[in-house]
C-alpha cells in the first residue's frame, strides 16, 4: 500500500479525550505507587507486567478500535478468542498437532469469524451489533461443542514460547541485594508490533483514511468514490483476524482452553476502546488511546487485586463506571459540535 | 432502501386471493416456524401433546414448554417495545433479571445466606426488586433517549456490571429462600392445575395489549421508530418515548427475574437469566418485528417465545447441553435476519437489477445523527 505523508493535524476535541485517558492513566498509576508503594507498585516490573498480562488485549483491541472508527462493533472478539485457544489446545494436546500447525489455524478461525461477519454487515447490510451478537453466541457455543472439560497445555515448544523470558538491561534490587532484570514475554513483543502496525495502517494508508472517512460520514465516502462496502468488510475481516491473533497470545498466557475463557473480554475491549477515545458513532478512533484504554483497564485490576479484600465483580463494574463517564463525555462532546457546526471532525 | 411503492402494494394486496392473503400475513411466517418447530418436537417425541393430571396438576411435554416459555414472553415483550421505539435491543435484560432477583432474595432473608421464613414482607420485597430493575431501565433509558447513544451500545454497561452488581447484593453468594410461599410465583397455587408462571406471562401480554389497544402507546413507539425526528416535528417527545419503553423493558425484566428466582427459590446471580437477552431478541425478530425499528407485532413476539422455548427442549431432547444451545440459536438469528435484511428482499424481488442505492446500507440511527 501507498504510504500517505502526514498532514497537519486538527484535532480539538479527540486530542482532548486522549488526554483526558492518558492523564486518567497517570493519576490512577501514581495513586497506586502512593498508595500501595511497600507492595512493589513503584517497581518498573510492576508496570512491565500490565503489558505482559495484557498484550492479547492491546492486539484485540486495535482490531475493534480499526471496526468502531467505521462506526461498527465486534462483540464475537471474547468467544473468539475462547474458541481459538480450545481449538488450539484441542490439537496440540489430543491429536498431537504442532504449535505452527495451532497458530494457523488459530489465525484462520478469526479470519473466517471476519469474513462471515464481514460479509453480513456491509454486503448485506444487517446490524453490526446483532451479527456480532450472534457471533459472539456461536463461538462460545462452538467451544463447548470442542471440549466442555478443561485442556492444559503441556506442549513443550508452545511451552517455551510461553515462557520464553526476555531480559530488560534495567531491573531492581531485591532484598538480599541481588540485581533482578526487568523482564517482558514475546507476547509484549508482538502486541507492540501490531499496535504499531495498526497505527501506520490507520494514519498512513488510503485504507485507514477510507476507514475514517466512511465513519464521518458514509454518504460522503461513497460520493467521494470510495467503495464504502469494501471497505466495512476489510475492516471486520482485519478486527476478525486480529482476534485470532489476540486469542493465540491469550493462550500462550494462559495454556489451557476452557468453555468459560475469556468470558466479558469483549467489553473489555470496548471499553479499552471507548475510553482510548474512540467515538461510538464512528469517524473518530487513535490506537495510541486505546493501548492507554488497555492500561487503564490493567492499572484497575491491579490496584483491586493488590488492594486485596475487594472482590473481582468490582474490576468489571468500575470499568462500567468508566465506560459510562466516557460515553457521556463522548456525547456531550459531539453534541456540542452538532450545535456548534463546526463540521471539522475527525483527526 | 429498496421499499415498494405504498400504493402499488395496496392494490396488489386488494387483487390478491385468499391464500396470498394468509401468506402475506404479518403472523404468517412466525406461525410457520412454531408449527415446524412443533412438527420436530412431534416427530421426536409422539406423546408431545400429550396432557394428563397428576397430583392435581398438569403434566405433559407441551406444558412444560408453555411454563418454561413463560420469563422470555414476559421478556420478548419489553424487548419489542425497546426494539419498536429505538431500534436498537436492550441487551442488559439477563443481568437486570440478576438484579432483581438478587434484591428480592436479600430482603426476604435480611442478610442471611438461608432462610426457612421471612424477614421482611414479600410485598415490600417484590416491589423493591420491581423498581431497582425498573430503576435499571431508566438508566438504560436515559443514555439512550436523552444522550442518544447506540441503545446496545448503551445497554451493554448494564449487561456486563448487572451481574456484578448483583453479585455484591448478595455478598458473592447464592441466597436460598426456603419458604414455600416464595416458591408459588415459580409454582402452583393449591387447587390450580396450571403452573403459576404462566398466568404472570397472561397477565403480562394481557396488560400490555390492552395499553396499546386503549392508549396512543402504539401510535406514539411506532411514531418514534419509523422516524423520531418527523416524529419530534408533529410535537410528539420521541425522546421521552423511548425512555418509557425502556423502564417497562426494565420493569418486565425484574418480573421476570422474580419469577425465575422464585423456581429455584434463591438468587444465583451468575446463572439467572443467563443467556436470555439472546433468547429474547431472537423471540422478537422470529415474530417478524424488524429490529430497525418501526411497526411491531406483539403477538408475533410471543409465538416467537414459544417457538424458541420448543427449539430449546428439541434441542435438549437431542442430548445437547446447555452451552452447547447457543451455536444453533446463533444460526437461526443469522438465517433470520439475513432473510429480513433489505438487500436479500431486493434480491429476491428482481435479482437483475443491480441495486446502486443498495450498495451502502445505512441503519437509522447512523442516518439520524
Amino acid at each position: 500500500m501507498r504510504i500517505i505523508p502526514l498532514q497537519r493535524k486538527n484535532l480539538s476535541d479527540t486530542t482532548f479525550l486522549l488526554l483526558v485517558t492518558i492523564g486518567l492513566f497517570a493519576a490512577m498509576y501514581a495513586a497506586g505507587m502512593i498508595i500501595f508503594t511497600n507492595q512493589g507498585f513503584a517497581k518498573p516490573q510492576m508496570f512491565l507486567n500490565l503489558f505482559i498480562t495484557n498484550a492479547s488485549l492491546i492486539v484485540i483491541s486495535c482490531g475493534l478500535t480499526v471496526v468502531m472508527i467505521t462506526g461498527g462493533i465486534d462483540i464475537s472478539v471474547g468467544s473468539v478468542t475462547a474458541l481459538v485457544c480450545m481449538v488450539a489446545a484441542y490439537m496440540m494436546e489430543k491429536q498431537g498437532a504442532s504449535v505452527y500447525a495451532a497458530v494457523s489455524v488459530s489465525l484462520g478461525i478469526g479470519l473466517a469469524f471476519g469474513l462471515a461477519q464481514g460479509f453480513l454487515v456491509s454486503y448485506l447490510g444487517i446490524q453490526p451489533f446483532i451479527v456480532t451478537l450472534a457471533g459472539m453466541f456461536f463461538g462460545r457455543g462452538m467451544t463447548a461443542v470442542i471440549s466442555k472439560e478443561m485442556i492444559s497445555i503441556k506442549n513443550e515448544v508452545f511451552l517455551a514460547w510461553a515462557n520464553y523470558k526476555i531480559d530488560l538491561p534495567f531491573g531492581t534490587t531485591n532484598k538480599k541485594g541481588v540485581f533482578q532484570h526487568a523482564y517482558i514475554y514475546p507476547t509484549v513483543i508482538a502486541a507492540l508490533v501490531i499496535l504499531i502496525l495498526v497505527i501506520i495502517l490507520l494514519k498512513r494508508t488510503k485504507f485507514g483514511r477510507a476507514l475514517y472517512a466512511i465513519g464521518g460520514n458514509q454518504q460522503s465516502a461513497l460520493m467521494m468514490g470510495l467503495n464504502v462496502r469494501r471497505t466495512r468488510f476489510f475492516a471486520y475481516v482485519l478486527s476478525g483476524f486480529l482476534a485470532g491473533l489476540g486469542g493465540f497470545l491469550f493462550c500462550l498466557n494462559s495454556a489451557a482452553g476452557f468453555v468459560e475463557q475469556a468470558r466479558g473480554l469483549e467489553m473489555d475491549a470496548v471499553s479499552s476502546s471507548v475510553i482510548g477515545g474512540t467515538l461510538l458513532s464512528g469517524g473518530v478512533g487513535n490506537p495510541i488511546g486505546t493501548l492507554f484504554g488497555v492500561l487503564i483497564k490493567g492499572t484497575i485490576s491491579s490496584l483491586i487485586t493488590t488492594q486485596g479484600s475487594l472482590s473481582s465483580w468490582w474490576v468489571r463494574i468500575a470499568l462500567s463506571a468508566l465506560l459510562c463517564f466516557f460515553i457521556v463525555l463522548q456525547s456531550v462532546i459531539t453534541s456540542r459540535k452538532r450545535k456548534t457546526k463546526s463540521g471539522s471532525s475527525g483527526p | 432502501m429498496s421499499k415498494q411503492n405504498p400504493d402499488k402494494d395496496l392494490s396488489a394486496r386488494a387483487g390478491a386471493s385468499g391464500i396470498q392473503k394468509v401468506l402475506r400475513h404479518r403472523l404468517f411466517f412466525p406461525l410457520l416456524c412454531l408449527a415446524l418447530v412443533l412438527l420436530a418436537n412431534v416427530a421426536k417425541t409422539p406423546n408431545f401433546f400429550a396432557v394428563s393430571i397428576n397430583n392435581g396438576v398438569l403434566y405433559g411435554y407441551i406444558v412444560d414448554v408453555v411454563n418454561r416459555a413463560s420469563e422470555l414472553v414476559i421478556l420478548a415483550i419489553g424487548m419489542t417495545l425497546a426494539t419498536a421505539a429505538s431500534g436498537g435491543q436492550d441487551i442488559s435484560v439477563g443481568a437486570v433479571m440478576a438484579v432483581s432477583a438478587a434484591v428480592c432474595c436479600q430482603i426476604l432473608s435480611g442478610g442471611e445466606v438461608s432462610v426457612t421464613s421471612f424477614q421482611n414482607p414479600l410485598v415490600l420485597a417484590v416491589s423493591a426488586s420491581l423498581a431497582a430493575s425498573a430503576l435499571c431501565g431508566a438508566f438504560n433509558g436515559f443514555l439512550v433517549a436523552r444522550l442518544r447513544i447506540q441503545p446496545m451500545v448503551a445497554t451493554l454497561i448494564l449487561f456486563t456490571a448487572g451481574r456484578g452488581v448483583a453479585q455484591l447484593i448478595t455478598a458473592g453468594q447464592i441466597t436460598y429462600i426456603r419458604v414455600s410461599a416464595y416458591k408459588t410465583a415459580g409454582g402452583y397455587i393449591p387447587g390450580v392445575p396450571i403452573p403459576v408462571p404462566i398466568f404472570f406471562a397472561i397477565g403480562t401480554a394481557v396488560i400490555v395489549a390492552l395499553l396499546l389497544r386503549f392508549t396512543a402507546l402504539r401510535l406514539f413507539v411506532e411514531a418514534a421508530g419509523v422516524n423520531s425526528s418527523a416524529a419530534r416535528l408533529v410535537g410528539l417527545g420521541s425522546a421521552r418515548v423511548v425512555f418509557v419503553t425502556y423502564v417497562i423493558c426494565g420493569f418486565l425484566a425484574g418480573l421476570a427475574g422474580f419469577v425465575a428466582s422464585s423456581r429455584i427459590y434463591s438468587a444465583d446471580a451468575n446463572n439467572i437469566g443467563l443467556y436470555l437477552e439472546m433468547d429474547a431478541i431472537l423471540a422478537v425478530a422470529l415474530g417478524g418485528n424488524i429490529l430497525g425499528g418501526g411497526r411491531f407485532s406483539l403477538a408475533g413476539s410471543v409465538i416467537g417465545a414459544f417457538t424458541i422455548q420448543s427449539l430449546s427442549t428439541t434441542l435438549y431432547a437431542m442430548n445437547i447441553s446447555a452451552d452447547q444451545l447457543p451455536v444453533y440459536k446463533a444460526a437461526a438469528v443469522i438465517a433470520i435476519i439475513t432473510l429480513q435484511s433489505d438487500v436479500f428482499r431486493g434480491f429476491i424481488r428482481n435479482p437483475r437489477i443491480k441495486n446502486i442505492t443498495g450498495s451502502i446500507v445505512f441503519s437509522k440511527k447512523e442516518t439520524q445523527t
